[in-house]
């Protein structure tokens, strides 16, 4: 397969953000994967959102693992460098592409083969040091790339498309992403552009790192009714919390209506689409609230969505090591080398 | 012995002895030791020491040795003519180990057993218990000073100025006052004993010298990680590993010295210690990615973790900084012994067609300048870098030459396009050979609003770095990444030759430099004389092919079982065999010089090849 360059014609009438700039700019090449990959929704989520805040698109580092959905750094944000980089390591690279230049705006995409399965220790350190980032996982309870085996985050008896059933627990990243500390928790579906939408904006101003979980359907190995993360299933279940509009793929389907009520979208494949009211209860600063919140509804087999937790207060990786405003990859010989007389006064030392 | 049989003055061998102290891990024996170390440095005598010990924190036997050469022979020797016998429980082993008359020290509080004793050696009783139990009350007091003691008690038998010991006790508890006094009275309770009832001093002893020069003494690990923050590291990642963990603990704390605001305590610089070697990896070819100078530290077990990120960094063309130290085998082998067992591992790491430059230090000097070079050469050759030392020179304090900086040197920071540059560039193409040599330009993320921006991924991508899986242009690709392999051949530290002429040379690297002096010393002696070269980076340059063409044969010298350099050797050069002759160890200490010559003279025996006559030492 060869790269395919959009053909970047400018619409007169596309509507420009404060820099001048439109939705065009930030998007990225034509994407390669299966048409009504829930991948390709965020990442027009993804484009729309970096679109409306206004951040210049080569101001951004984009990093991911290896998977259908690690492949998507392409399909946004052309302008910015992106670095397609190991099974499970995203992580690792991103937390070394930010300590290396904290001003850029980091956007780590993976797969729930990815960060679950092979990268789970990574994530759960990269959470721990609160690398200023957004970090999001398209999750659709599968390996796509190796052709749908089960994922760690596939639920106990869902089955696969092969119809064997699923005998082990589920690894959960939202709860353990709370439990590890992480400031920022959100999950979304990939439909969902409403609700996607703002999350990703929030998360990318957060400060710290910033964790989506999208729930994100994958149309050729886990879209039958067998299992829990298909449209079928996930419409059916999702029970939302805070911003809980609901909108399955972003292009085709808008909804509109008001907090407090709930609104049946009708979905390109025939399915309903149960929209609920943003919960006004919910308390988005509560630690422990929030993880007894997903469990509780996890019993009932709801999926919640919406940002489950947040720390406005947060700090991030560099405040934590005091490391210099100056970008570290700006730095050179004046600042970074303390010279030979320091040098003779070490050698001194050494007698 | 007893006292007043006093030494003839013309028997007394001066500033040439090995020193073994055997003690119990975590017994605190090590300043002690150390500072015996140091006492005889500032003394001006070339001094080299070496650790011997357990991977264990308390209990197990540990061994330090000293080797004194006026020569400057800094390698190791067989034979230990002073046993410091402080572990009861090593006794047997340690009597054995001292060379026929020489000298056993050892704590007569409680007699020797008999059948210990040899009637070759020199048994040396100091009752340090008992003479601890009457000045000190405290017990953790007693079994401290007790090393202090018999430090004295050497330097009156071996004739160490007292005052360089008490200068160091001064200086090393400055601002700690209360505890130089006893440290003193300790040392002179050691000193009277052996002065009033000991024959001292023995007819080995030390004496002022000038022959350490300027030289400074400092392990290799400090100096890498002290040359990473001159050669302007920003990022270190890593995960604690022994004998690497020095390394990191060295950049830390010079960074932490040099590169800290000291008002503001901000820092230009990022410490990480990541949850495994994956992440350290990762976080280095992250950061350099991102244009940031970064590298870690490892030793072999993380190697076989980093592989996978090496094939990625290699095709994506992405530099990093890899030390790995060396030690003997994997995770329960002897990881606190130390081996040149790595360099296949690390010159052919990862899957796919890869290659790693190596580079090959020898001496702390080289480990400070490699470290900075290192970093230069990977931003240069965009591709990881491996500095390949080991336990030997890592983590034993050593004499070297002290470090220079040029002022005037700039980072070497490779083919990189700013955002003018960018302007002024038609068609920017992450992967084009511009100019020939098989190495693109890269550009940073964030550089350029329009230009500049390009997909990092393996190899399924053409020049332009856009997605493809064509097959000519992954063999193009591979072919000029062949052709920046020759390009790195240039580029790396060039060998050292010595040459007399010989027809037969002798090839090593590394730690093997060591002993490497004194055993050609030894060998010309016995009607030997060979051509040196010494290896300093792989790949291979014309100069190495050179020396082994114009030579019958080489030895080539390594310090591991399955002859790894002279396998690379007939890998990459296209050797035979029979050119390469092995001089093998790796019983898990440094070669000695004994092992060199043994296996060098036997095999000139062997094949009944000529000897030099009339040969003077
Ligand atoms: C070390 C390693 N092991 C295995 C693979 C093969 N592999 C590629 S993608 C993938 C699973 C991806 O699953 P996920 O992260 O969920 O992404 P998806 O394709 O479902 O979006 C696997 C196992 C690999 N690339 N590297
Ligand atoms: S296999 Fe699944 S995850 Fe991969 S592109 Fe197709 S739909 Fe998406
Ligand atoms: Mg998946």
């Amino acid at each position: 397969m060869t790269f395919v360059a959009k053909p970047r014609v400018h619409h007169p009438r596309l509507p420009v953000n404060e820099i001048g700039l439109t939705r065009r700019d930030y998007e990225g090449s034509v994407s390669t994967l299966c048409a009504g990959c829930g991948h390709d929704s965020v990442s027009a989520a993804i484009v729309q959102a970096t679109s409306e805040l206004s951040i210049p698109p080569h101001r951004f580092a984009k990093v991911s693992g290896i998977g259908c959905s690690s492949k998507t750094p392409s399909y946004f944000l052309n302008k910015s460098h992106g670095f397609n980089s190991v099974h499970g390591r995203m992580p690792s690279v991103m937390t070394g592409a930010n300590l290396a230049n904290r001003d850029l705006h980091c956007i780590g995409v993976s797969g729930d083969g990815d960060s679950a399965s092979i990268g789970l220790g990574q994530f759960s350190h990269i959470v721990r040091r609160r690398i200023n980032m957004l970090y999001i996982v398209d999750n659709n309870g599968t390996y796509g790339l190796t052709k749908g085996q089960f994922s760690a985050t596939n639920d106990k008896g869902s089955t696969s498309k092969k119809g064997v059933p699923n005998l082990y627990e589920p690894i959960d990243l939202v709860t353990m992403a709370l439990q590890l500390g992480a400031s920022f928790v959100a999950r979304s579906f990939s439909g969902d552009k409403k609700q996607l939408i703002p999350l990703i904006q929030a998360g990318l101003k957060h400060k710290g790192m910033a964790f989506i979980d999208v729930i994100s359907p994958c149309v050729a190995f886990n879209n039958h009714s067998g299992s829990t993360k298909s449209y079928e299933y996930i419409r059916e279940n999702s029970g939302s919390a805070m911003a809980a509009d609901y909108v399955a793929n972003a292009q085709e389907i808008t909804a509109d209506y008001e907090p407090g009520t709930k609104e049946d979208v009708n979905m390109p494949d025939g399915s309903v689409l149960r929209l609920s009211k943003l919960d006004a209860s919910y308390d988005p600063h509560d630690r422990v609230g929030a993880l007894s919140y997903v469990m509780r509804q996890q019993e009932k087999g709801d999926v919640v969505t919406g940002l489950l937790y947040v720390d406005p207060e947060a700090s991030d990786c560099h405040e934590i090591m005091n490391t210099c405003a100056t970008p570290l990859n700006a730095l050179n010989e004046a600042e970074l080398c303390p010279g030979s007389d320091a040098l003779a006064a070490i050698n001194q030392s050494m007698r | 012995m007893t006292k007043n049989q006093s030494n003839k003055a013309d028997a007394v061998r001066y500033n040439d002895l090995v020193v073994r102290f055997a003690n119990v891990n975590g017994s605190g024996s090590a300043s002690a030791n150390g500072m015996f170390a140091k006492a005889l440095f500032r003394m001006g005598v070339p001094v080299a020491t070496r650790n011997i010990f357990p991977s264990n924190i308390q209990g197990l036997p540990t061994w330090f040795e000293v080797r004194v050469s006026e020569q400057g022979y800094l390698g190791r020797r067989e034979g230990v003519d002073i046993m410091v016998a402080m572990n009861a429980e090593t006794f047997a082993e340690d009597v054995a180990s001292v060379s026929p008359g020489g000298y056993f020290v050892y704590d007569s509080t409680k007699p020797l057993d008999p059948k210990l004793r040899r009637s070759d050696i020199n048994e040396v009783g100091i009752p340090l218990a008992s003479l601890m139990m009457t000045e000190f009350s405290d017990l953790k007091q007693r079994g401290l000073f007790k090393n202090v003691t018999y430090l004295g008690a050497l330097a009156e038998l071996i004739n160490i100025e007292f005052d360089v010991i008490t200068g160091m006790v001064a200086s090393a508890y400055k601002g700690k006052d209360a505890l130089i006094a006893p440290n003193i009275r300790a040392l002179e309770i050691g000193r009277n004993y052996a002065r009033d009832y000991l024959t001292a001093p023995l007819p080995l002893q030390v004496r002022r010298s000038d022959a350490v020069g300027d030289r400074i003494m400092i392990d290799g690990n400090t100096a890498a990680g002290l040359g990473s923050v001159y050669g302007g590291a920003t990022v270190c990642a890593w995960y604690p590993i022994t004998p690497s963990t020095s390394v990191a603990e060295g950049y830390e704390k010079y960074a932490n010295q040099l590169r800290m605001d000291k008002t503001t305590g901000e820092k230009n610089f990022a410490f990480v210690q990541a949850e495994d070697e994956l992440s350290a990896i990762g976080i280095v070819i992250g950061a350099a990615w991102n244009g940031a100078r970064a590298f870690t530290a490892t030793s072999g077990p993380g190697i076989s973790l980093m592989t996978e990120f090496l094939g990625l960094a290699y095709f994506a063309e992405i530099p990093a900084v890899i030390w790995d130290i060396q030690r003997s085998g994997p995770s329960t082998g002897m990881p606190t012994r130390t081996q040149q067992s790595d360099l296949l591992a690390a010159a052919y790491a990862s899957h796919g067609d890869t290659k790693h430059p190596v580079l090959l230090p020898s001496t702390p000097k080289e480990c400070f300048d490699f470290a900075a070079d290192a970093l230069d050469l990977a931003d240069r050759l965009q591709t990881p870098i491996l500095v390949l030392s080991d336990l030997e020179l890592g983590m034993n304090d050593n004499l070297s030459d002290p470090f220079e900086w040029d002022d005037s040197r700039r980072y070497d920071r490779g083919k990189v396009l700013d955002a003018a540059a960018l302007d002024a560039t038609e068609r920017f193409g992450r992967y084009l050979d511009v100019d020939g040599d098989g190495i693109g330009y890269r550009t940073y993320p964030g550089t350029h609003p329009e230009k500049g921006a390009f997909f990092t991924r393996g190899t399924s991508r053409d020049e332009y770095a856009a997605y493809t899986e064509s097959p000519e242009v992954y063999e193009e690709n591979m072919r000029r990444l062949e052709l920046k392999w020759r390009t790195i051949a240039k580029a790396v530290p060039a060998p050292e030759v010595v040459n007399r002429d010989q027809r037969i040379g002798v090839l090593y690297f590394g730690t093997t430099a060591l002993p490497m002096t004194e055993a050609l010393d030894r060998l010309r002696v016995e009607g030997i004389e060979l051509d040196e070269i010494r290896l300093r980076a792989f790949p291979f340059n014309q100069t190495v092919v050179d020396f082994i063409d114009k030579h019958d044969f080489v030895f080539v010298i390594e310090q591991n079982r399955d002859a790894q350099m002279k396998t690379l050797l007939m890998a990459e050069c296209g050797f035979d065999a029979k050119k390469l002759v092995s001089v093998l160890y790796y019983g898990g200490l440094s070669i000695s010089a004994d092992t060199i010559q043994e296996q060098i003279s036997d095999h000139f025996t062997a094949q009944k090849l000529p000897r030099l006559t009339g040969v003077q030492s």
